[in-house]
């Protein structure tokens, strides 16, 4: 664990034109380090919905990846409204994302599931009017 | 299939040339809704879709697709054009519809 690469990103809330550049940031930093192609698209998939989703429902916040040889950490944290019902959201579908949002060709429930498709392990920690901070790992290997 | 077998076939207008002109095309794929393009698209997918914003180039490079094809002559707004030149994202347009145009991949790739 001591030679854990940690990279941090701030996301700002309301801004869809530099959505994704988290994301972008850690695919290329993960393709120079040489891990394999499958691996980073699972992390780039996971990670964009999640920025993507705190882009449109958090105040901001932070994502956080650790890297080490045997799997990549995203633990995304925010101070946003947290989720009301969480079995309902990690339904494929289900949306409260608003129409402006909806145009862009987001907001068809797919961000939450998609995260766990692509990740070998998710856990939601959320608390209404405080936040939420959702922790994904992908192994490697 | 290579990108460039595609941009040389001349069946498209080519918008934006990236890098990755020798990467080989798994398959077509059309979808107009981002979320589930990212959930879908296969690595090294043509997509065909006719949403043209800043996120689609966002998702084709997350998604790894191997170029994007607007089909319907739709085309893509001035920052999303902009930052296809900044990521070296390979951008065709035609104006057929969606099937017609995934269609014309899948026929080149089946030789």
């Amino acid at each position: 664990m001591n030679d854990a690469i940690v990279l941090k990103y701030p996301i700002s809330p309301d801004d869809f034109t530099r959505a994704g550049e988290a994301s972008s940031d850690v695919k290329g930093k993960l393709k120079q380090l040489g891990v394999s192609p499958e691996a980073v698209r699972k992390v780039a998939i996971a990670m964009y919905e999640g920025e993507i989703n705190m882009v449109i429902h958090a105040k901001g916040g932070e994502i956080t990846v650790e890297i080490t040889p045997e799997r990549i950490l995203m633990i995304l944290a925010d101070v946003g409204p947290g989720i009301p019902d969480v079995e309902k959201a990690m339904q494929a579908g289900y949306s409260t994302a608003p129409d402006e949002v909806r145009s862009l060709g987001f907001g068809a429930g797919m961000g939450l599931p998609n995260m766990k498709k692509y990740t070998d392990d998710m856990r939601i920690e959320t608390e209404l009017g405080v936040g939420t901070t959702i922790t994904m790992e992908v192994r490697l290997g | 299939m290579k990108v460039q077998d595609l941009i040389d076939s001349g069946e498209f207008a080519v918008v934006c040339q990236g890098e990755g002109a020798e990467r080989e095309i798994t398959k077509p794929f059309c979808c107009d809704l981002l979320s589930v393009a990212m959930g879908r698209a296969p690595a090294g997918c043509a997509w065909v879709t006719v949403m043209g914003n800043m996120n689609t180039l966002a998702v084709a490079s997350l998604a790894d697709a191997a170029c994007i094809i607007m089909a319907e002559g739709a085309s893509l707004d001035e920052m999303a054009l902009k930052k296809a030149g900044q990521q070296d994202i390979t951008v065709l347009s035609t104006e057929q519809p969606e099937f017609e145009a995934a269609l014309a991949v899948w026929k080149r790739l089946q030789g």
